[in-house]
């Protein structure tokens, strides 16, 4: 099963509406509640971070039998250094976003915590793409 | 214990979601970072906060939080109210800042 959601750049008035549809969607089908925790607080970050840095983005989430794969992948400035952008507290939102309560660095360490498998890859002025993986057992 | 029954003690003004005052606490979470929120709050809890805006019912709604109480008289944003109400999730105002309204829920909590 996969689900495709779009995600403007700019508009934190409907940041979240994909990570929320997703839950919905895991809820009806059943899966373990603390594997959605998981997979929405994942989700939600990596939404944001569309919203917060970049002009537009996508995201697909593919549903398997005993994992969970979301892709977000965005068109935007990227990442210089991916290694700097992991550490906590690490951040390069603007003034405005942080007045919101956002950009406190928290966002990409928040996504590793709660997935199982991260892969990130950037492209200085053209995008990143975050590959998200969460497997059911264990 | 509800979002109801803390009302009192907090000195909350209710302003949104009041169709969600009979949802269950299981505790309070305090914080004006969003990624600290999302990342460690648990569902149930009392999000105690100055932020207003829209982007807190999201967060609100995907932890499965009981209520949002702005501290200092703050008030919810038009569309956080709008939020507030289309997901049940009450969110609330009190006079108190947020280290006597976080002691006060803790009280609460502890007498049960």
């Amino acid at each position: 099963m996969e689900f495709h959601y779009h995600i403007e750049g700019g508009d934190f008035s409907r940041a979240g509406s994909a990570s929320s549809e997703v839950k919905k969607i895991l809820k009806q089908l059943n899966v373990d509640p603390r594997v959605i925790k998981r997979v929405v607080v994942a989700l939600y970050e990596a939404e944001v971070n569309v919203v917060a840095h970049a002009h537009e983005g996508n995201m697909t989430v593919t549903l398997d039998p005993g994992s969970i794969e979301a892709v977000v992948e965005d068109k935007g400035p990227g990442i210089a250094d991916i290694d700097l952008a992991m550490q906590e507290g690490y951040s390069t939102a603007s003034p405005r976003v942080r007045e919101m309560g956002f950009g406190a660095g928290m966002g990409l360490p928040n996504i590793k915590k709660n997935c199982d498998r991260l892969d990130i890859k950037s492209v200085v002025n053209a995008g990143t793409t975050v590959k998200m993986t969460t497997f059911f057992t264990g | 214990m509800q979002v109801k029954d803390i009302i009192q003690a907090l000195q909350l003004t209710p302003r949104a979601g009041a169709n969600g005052l009979d949802r269950e606490i299981s505790g309070g979470y305090v914080s004006d970072l969003l990624s600290d929120v999302m990342g460690h709050a648990r569902e149930g809890q009392v999000w105690i906060t100055i932020q207003a805006h829209k982007n807190v019912m999201a967060i609100a709604s995907l932890k499965e939080l009981a209520a949002v109480v702005l501290v200092r008289d703050r008030l919810p944003d038009e569309d956080t109210a709008a939020a507030a109400n289309d997901e049940s999730i009450p969110v609330l105002s009190t006079p108190l800042d947020a280290f006597e309204a976080s002691g006060r829920l803790r009280d609460l909590l502890r007498e049960g």
